[in-house]
């Protein structure tokens, strides 16, 4: 049997080797740490806390700010320097809470008490993942209390764990598989006791053949958990193209994966809830990859979120000479940013950093219309044309020719032989037509 | 072939063509829409570009408008004083003096005062860029992207990019608003060509934010709120802001200003 995946996609040089196998090594963080209020798909948190105020680190500082909305629990213990916009990894300015870190990690009471999530009902089990101010941690950042609250529980027969981590450079949901696997199943297994019906699935790419044996070996005695190895190949991660390959169901923009009966975690966030459940410990690191070809050290760290990048970065050896770009996330989905003086959010999984910027370097030409992105759209869409509504700033165009179902994977604009920044285009209509929605 | 068969087709197209004729002397008879002989003299003095720079759909839509006494003589904001004198000849009404009107850009930022945070890659259009977080490659989200929006809906070759921010060419400005419309900043407004003075400025941010990004950035002291005896100024949020309506043009605001922003037109 073929292995499981999806029509469309790209096959980029992936350069996980430079940090596929440098263990996970904890970073303390020095001077303030910032948290926006908005590190979330959904409303902005509302802070609980005002200028100088003493926090403890797990306390809840900024509480969510509707039914999808999520938690901010700062990482330290010390004192809150301000309440003011700052900058974000987005480019955006958001609200943030600023805490001087006292370095004594004081931890708010209850902190690390063991539980047994069998003895809890499922309720007490939910209230302890929105609690924890848990959200996606793959990218998304959509609130996983809000995942595991679907409209009839009884429907869901999929619990699928996200470990196919096709972005490029990316190795931190494989370096998690590798030094907590207990962590990863027994989080699974929390999941699956939500959902009578369902079983779970350990969706990885089988370009990590360790973590696949791995977990297989672990999971062999689990009745209602599997491992699935996946074609390696980009966006085989996508939420879409997962649910797609592991069960035949295809979702878009109007569904969600509980409809169709799955829920789809991403690997870090599968630990944070075995954190949050069975260790009463909140949301307060990830792990980030720092790496690239401007990056000295490329390693893979536990951030305290709330920790600047440049922080991060410095503890990766630094930047070489002559560094030409910084993302925050991989080089397909992430984002340039224009200063390093921006905080570690929940969804910041990386940090890429490199000599070269591939985007500078490719000088636009007109299409030529030679179907390529068309057949690299794992979405099936037509980016060609939807470039000409994006050029034109149409919006009722871009939506009419489905731009919507897009999701900013960026395969077309990799295959473009014309350079055209396709992705960027489709990502700032995409806004665009989000924005004039949210205003009727 | 023989002759006759070319003679009944003639004859038949012939006879389809007059049947089909007369029912559309009939029908144009029957269906005549009446229409007014002023508002054709009207359409016929109208500049026919339909920018929408009135308010009406086309210059049809403002020629009936006027037609009907719905619309002043001097709604055309592109014909000016001249068109509205003819149409108020037809209309048999005085034109009254209307004042020239034109666009200006609120924000003077250019390539050397404006701060680049980044460069920007992509499609060219502010519209565009402006979706991007914290908008596009200068460090203040609020001014002027240079990547000419407004330039390119101008039907009257009036606004360019100049030095990385749009300029207004005064003499060719006829005030249509397509400009005002576009921006994704709001920074165009219409307003008196009279209007002396101006703060040439849009940034919300707090003081200290305006100058690390902009040397010509308003910082929102409001200094010149109160130098002003004419109640012609007033605070936006952080950007002062002139009435040109009630503005005499003393000049003494632009005195005040500790960062010069405010400067004669």
């Amino acid at each position: 049997m073929s292995l499981a995946t999806f029509r469309g996609g790209v096959h980029p040089y992936d350069g996980k080797e430079l940090t596929k196998d440098k263990a996970i090594t904890r970073l303390m963080p020095k001077g303030e740490l910032v948290f926006p209020v908005s590190q979330h798909i959904g409303a902005p948190a509302t802070p609980v806390v005002k200028k100088g105020d003493a926090v403890l680190m797990g306390q809840i500082i900024a509480e969510a700010g509707g039914f999808v909305s999520s938690n901010i629990i700062s990482s330290v213990s010390g004192t809150v320097k301000a309440v003011e916009p700052r900058l974000t990894p987005s480019g955006a300015k958001v609200n943030s809470i600023i805490i001087e870190n006292d370095g004594q990690y004081t931890p708010v009471e209850g902190l690390g008490t063991k539980r047994d999530y069998k003895n809890m009902t499922k309720e007490e089990i939910i209230d302890a993942v929105k609690a924890a101010g848990i959200v996606g941690l793959g990218g998304a950042g959509f609130p996983t209390h809000v995942k595991l609250m679907p409209k009839d529980p009884s429907k869901i027969d999929y619990i699928i764990v996200n470990g196919a981590e096709c972005e490029p450079y990316l190795t931190s949901d494989y370096r998690v598989m590798m030094e907590t696997p207990e962590r990863l199943v027994e989080g699974l297994k929390i999941m699956l006791s939500l959902f009578d019906n369902a079983k779970g699935v350990i969706a990885i790419e089988n370009n990590k053949p360790e973590a696949i044996e791995k977990l297989t070996e672990l999971v062999k005695d689990e009745e209602k958990i599997e491992v699935c190895p996946l074609k390696t190949k980009y966006p085989q991660g996508g939420e879409r193209n997962m649910v797609y390959a592991v069960t035949g169901r295809r979702l878009n923009s109007r569904l969600l994966p509980a409809d169709l009966g799955c829920i789809v975690d991403n690997v870090d966030t599968v630990v944070a809830i075995q954190m949050a459940v069975s260790e009463t410990t909140p949301l307060m690191r990830r792990i980030v990859t720092v790496t690239g070809s401007a990056v000295n050290e490329p390693s893979n760290f536990e951030v305290k979120i709330g920790s600047s990048f440049a922080e991060v970065i410095e503890a990766a050896g630094g930047l070489k000479e002559g560094t030409k770009k910084v993302i925050a996330g991989g080089p397909m989905m992430g984002m340039a940013l224009s200063s390093v003086d921006v905080p570690m959010v929940k969804t910041s999984s990386a940090v890429t950093a490199f000599l070269v910027d591939d985007v500078e370097v490719c000088k636009e030409s007109p299409c030529i219309r030679c179907g390529r992105c068309v057949d690299a759209c794992p979405s099936h869409l037509m980016p060609l044309m939807l470039m000409d509504a994006a050029e034109a700033c149409d919006d009722e165009k871009f939506v009419a020719l489905n731009g919507m179902e897009c999701y900013e994977c960026g395969s077309c604009a990799f295959v473009c032989p014309a350079h055209r920044p396709l992705t960027q285009g489709f990502k700032q209509m995409r806004q665009l037509v989000a924005a004039k929605r949210r205003k009727k | 072939m023989d002759v006759l068969s070319i003679i009944l087709t003639v004859a038949v197209v012939g006879a389809v063509g007059l049947i089909i004729g007369l029912l559309l002397v009939i029908a144009g008879e029957k269906f005549k829409v009446e229409v007014d002989e002023k508002e054709i003299a009207v359409r016929a003095e109208l500049p026919g570009n339909n920018c929408g720079g009135c308010g009406y759909p086309g210059c049809d839509g403002l020629a009936a408008a006027i037609a009907k006494g719905e619309a002043p003589v001097n709604q055309c904001p592109v014909g000016g004083a001249p068109v509205a004198e003819k149409i108020a000849a037809i209309m048999g009404v005085e034109a009254e003096a209307g004042v020239k009107k034109v666009a200006f850009v609120h924000c003077s930022g250019t390539c050397e005062a404006a701060k680049d945070k980044g460069t920007y890659f992509g499609i060219q259009d502010c519209r565009s860029a402006a979706a991007i977080p914290g908008g596009g490659s200068k460090s203040c989200s609020y001014g002027c992207k240079g990547l000419g929006s407004c330039v390119k809906v101008c039907e009257f070759d009036a606004i360019h990019v100049v030095d990385g921010v749009a300029v207004v060419d005064r003499s060719k400005c006829v005030a249509c608003g397509k400009c005002v419309a576009v921006c994704p900043n709001h920074l165009i407004e219409i307003i008196p060509d009279t209007a002396k003075y101006m703060v040439a400025c849009s940034s919300q941010d707090k003081g200290k934010d305006v100058k690390n990004a902009c040397s010509v950035g308003c910082i929102g002291c409001s200094l010149c709120t109160r130098e002003c005896e004419y109640d012609a100024i007033h605070m936006n949020g952080n950007v002062s802001v002139i009435d040109a309506e009630k503005c005499v043009g003393c000049g003494k605001c632009a005195a005040k200003c500790p960062v010069k922003i405010i400067k004669a037109r």
